[in-house]
């Protein structure tokens, strides 16, 4: 059982990070450049512009079911299984994520330095 | 890519492998947590190591929040992946903790990984422009089959919501 419980806490790890990275990158972008933002008007707009963003807010809640959802099984399963399995995996899923949602150019290169983070990463779990 | 903006990206590699080992350091002493007593989660967040470990991540969090609003999430998630290679000289050096070599290998394919999307550009141009002049939901519309829509269908959609 204890394996089984392992697996579905990363898959849901995984679930709520990917919707998390792909709503606060989209909030982000919709907010801008902050660095040219803050020349011209300071923190105190930039602020504001995030608070008043629906998409930053349902990514803080995925991040924050992401986030408990690696508390619970990091107290299951090994930091060493659990970590890298999720993080791995989170990578492919962002890359197809970002694809679809985001329309990013997910292009030869950001595929195979993605491929080559999330193998990497699995392997630091051998 | 400005001085300022590879620091925002070091922030981020550094806060969240800094975080993630404070936090599994505090979780190990807070030990087994039942999913049928949830308040002990809570009870996890008083642990120095684990509050210090979140502190570290909002650190994180805004660092991320900063490089996303200029990057996109393709190329920050595997520029700032470098925190693991971190974590393991870490291990190795300042703990003295064995390093396999198959993790050496891991280590390897990381550092690659973080070089070669390092070399491209951190934004995809034109389909932000198109985030700027269309609504999500008429982007949505617009590129219908998600995926599929290539860049000259993005260039349309653009220059017909610039036409609205």
């Amino acid at each position: 059982m204890k394996p089984l419980y392992t697996w579905a806490g990363i898959l849901v790890i995984v679930f709520f990070s990917v919707v998390g990275d792909i709503l606060i990158a989209r909030a982000m972008k919709q907010v801008g450049d902050v660095h040219a933002q803050w020349r011209r008007g300071g923190l105190s707009p930039i602020i504001g512009r995030i608070l008043s963003n629906k998409n930053f807010f349902l990514g803080v809640a995925a991040m924050a079911a992401a986030f408990f959802s690696l508390l619970f099984s990091l107290s299951w399963g090994d930091v060493s299984l659990v970590a890298p399995a999720a993080a791995s995996l989170t990578f492919i899923g962002n890359a197809c994520a970002a694809k679809i949602f985001l329309h990013e150019r997910v292009d030869r290169r950001r595929w195979i330095a993605a491929m080559l983070v999330a193998t990497g990463v699995a392997l630091l779990a051998a | 890519m400005t001085f300022r903006k590879y620091l925002v990206l070091a922030g981020v590699t550094v806060f969240a492998a800094a975080g993630d080992s404070m936090l599994s350091h505090g979780m190990k002493q807070t030990g087994s947590i039942s999913i049928h007593h949830l308040p002990s989660l809570l009870l996890a967040v008083a642990n120095p190591w684990v509050a210090v470990g979140i502190l570290l991540l909002l650190a994180f969090f805004a660092s991320y929040m900063n490089a996303l609003s200029w990057a996109d999430l393709t190329y920050v998630l595997p520029a700032t992946s470098f925190g693991y290679v971190l974590l393991a000289l870490v291990a190795k050096f300042a703990l003295h903790e064995q390093v396999s070599p198959l993790r050496w290998l891991g280590i390897a394919l990381i550092a690659g990984g973080v070089g070669f999307v390092a070399g491209g550009p951190a934004v995809t141009a034109k389909a932000h422009e198109g985030d700027e002049l269309l609504h999500s939901d008429e982007l949505a519309t617009a590129t219908s089959g998600c995926g599929k829509g290539s860049t000259e269908d993005r260039v349309a959609a653009v220059s017909s919501g610039a036409e609205r």
